[in-house]
């Protein structure tokens, strides 16, 4: 592109920018996104709202694509990696202003397992559609998931796992969970690339989560069922 | 037989490697392309004539749903081309058991392990170091020859090597399980282990589980 053709963000209008910042996330560029993330606040608009309307909307554009085939896991991540650019000028605000949370979630790769890139993209997601994200990291035993329920009392537990031996232990966590008799408290989301729909009821989770937008997807929609249980109640 | 190079096993696999089929007591091995050379060399070196050796591409893998429905039509063709026994070169290799399903409802057997580097390095032994090596990277003899094309490029480090550390970050070493002795292998290992930015260690495994489940089938 020569010199002639470039954008200039500053110079776009409200509605030019954010469509333009949802290309410069499918493309990956994390410094045009925290440039674009910094002019909307300078117009003030509402932490909120610039995460909204120009990441989540972009992030829901690279997953129709990822899903689709079209966008493949490296791209994925590049517009993940730009996206955490944004969130990290939005997530301080976001605390200042009280943004609506939808709910809490407890997320982690399970014992034996040091793979994280899909949890990671999960938890970065469920953080931009507006949930608490407690992020455990990998390699954790029911102990850690235990102890992350009892002092988060989360509203969705979620695990992941890579490998074919390491996600039978998902089981392990849901059956411990069982014997406590906490099971039902919680909504319990699996995912994980050799993870499947059968497995995922098979273990007696609530869902299978095939990625990052199906989570979120997921996690939204049994959040309402929560929410429509507890009022008729 | 010559073997075609890891280019076409990569791509294509292999389609037939003898003229044994239809004769009695011969065996149809189905197998990842990514074994063809390690399933042939066992087979020759006990001169298991009665054995056809047929690979499906090895690029598979980089497609995990994609191996059952590809096995299954291998069967099939197998089956209709008079093999009686038929016998899968596979490990689970993240079909989440929708492998072992079709092999059930096939009524044929696979060689056991979740992946080729489990069985390579003995089941039982690859279990019992699994808490060891959570953090390991594995290589096989044709991984470590195609791995521009099996890691490399697939996780797009060709065009973004940035992305490396959120891929690795988590490994700390690279084990070439080694199935051959061959330096210039052992060398190439060691370059790949540095492009990850891992530490090195080879361990000769030879063949592994893989002899033991094709003895299993020397006397059908």
């Amino acid at each position: 592109m020569s010199d002639d053709d470039e954008i200039i963000l500053s110079e776009l209008n409200d509605d030019e920018l954010v469509l333009q910042m949802h290309d410069d996330l499918y493309d990956g560029l994390k410094e045009e996104i925290a440039e674009g993330v910094t002019i909307l606040l300078e117009r003030n608009w509402t932490p909120y709202d610039v995460l909204t309307k120009s990441l989540v909307e972009g992030m829901r554009i690279v997953g129709i694509d990822f899903r689709d085939g079209i966008l493949f896991v490296p791209e994925v991540l590049l517009a993940a990696n730009a996206m955490k650019e944004g969130m990290g000028i939005l997530r301080p605000l976001l605390a200042e202003t009280g943004a609506p949370k939808v709910g809490k979630m407890v997320i982690g790769t399970v014992k034996g397992d040091i793979h994280d890139i899909g949890k990671n993209l999960v938890g970065m997601m469920m953080e931009g559609a507006g949930f608490d994200v407690i992020d455990l990291g990998i390699n954790n035993p029911v102990e850690d998931y235990l102890a992350a329920i009892e002092e988060h009392k989360p509203d969705i537990l979620g695990m992941s796992a890579l490998l074919t031996t390491t996600m039978p232990y998902m089981k392990v966590v849901i059956d411990t969970m069982k014997e406590m008799g906490i099971r039902d408290d919680h909504i319990v989301l699996v995912g994980g690339a050799p993870l499947n729909e059968e497995f995922g009821s098979a273990i007696g989770a609530d869902a299978y989560c095939r990625d990052a937008a199906v989570a979120v997807e997921t996690a939204k929609e049994w959040m309402a069922r929560k929410h429509n249980q507890l009022a008729s109640a | 037989m010559n073997l075609p190079d890891d280019e076409i096993l990569t791509d294509i696999g292999l389609v037939n490697d003898t003229g044994a089929q239809n004769a009695p007591g011969s065996v149809l091995l189905i197998g990842c392309g990514a074994l063809a050379r390690e399933i042939l060399a066992v087979k020759s070196a006990n001169s298991w004539d009665h054995m056809t050796l047929r690979c499906l591409p090895a690029k598979l893998h980089l497609y995990p749903e994609q191996i059952t429905p590809a096995v299954r039509d291998a069967i099939r063709k197998g089956r209709n081309d008079g093999f009686e026994t038929i016998y899968i070169l596979y490990a689970d290799c993240g079909t989440g058991g929708h492998l072992d399903a079709l092999c059930k409802e096939e009524g044929v057997e696979r060689i056991a392990g979740p992946h080729c580097y489990s069985f390579f390095d003995g089941n039982e032994a690859f279990a019992l170091r699994a808490d060891d090596e959570m953090c390991a990277f594995y290589l096989t003899d044709f991984l470590v020859k195609q791995f521009d094309a099996f890691v490399w490029k697939p996780m797009g480090l060709d065009r973004h090597p940035e992305l490396r550390d959120m891929y690795f970050g988590n490994y700390e070493k690279l084990i070439y399980l080694a199935q051959t002795k061959d330096s210039k292998l052992d060398d190439k290992a060691k370059e790949c282990a540095d492009r990850l930015g891992l530490t090195f260690e080879r361990r000769a495994t030879g063949y592994g589980d893989l002899s033991r489940a094709m003895e299993l089938l020397a006397d059908i």
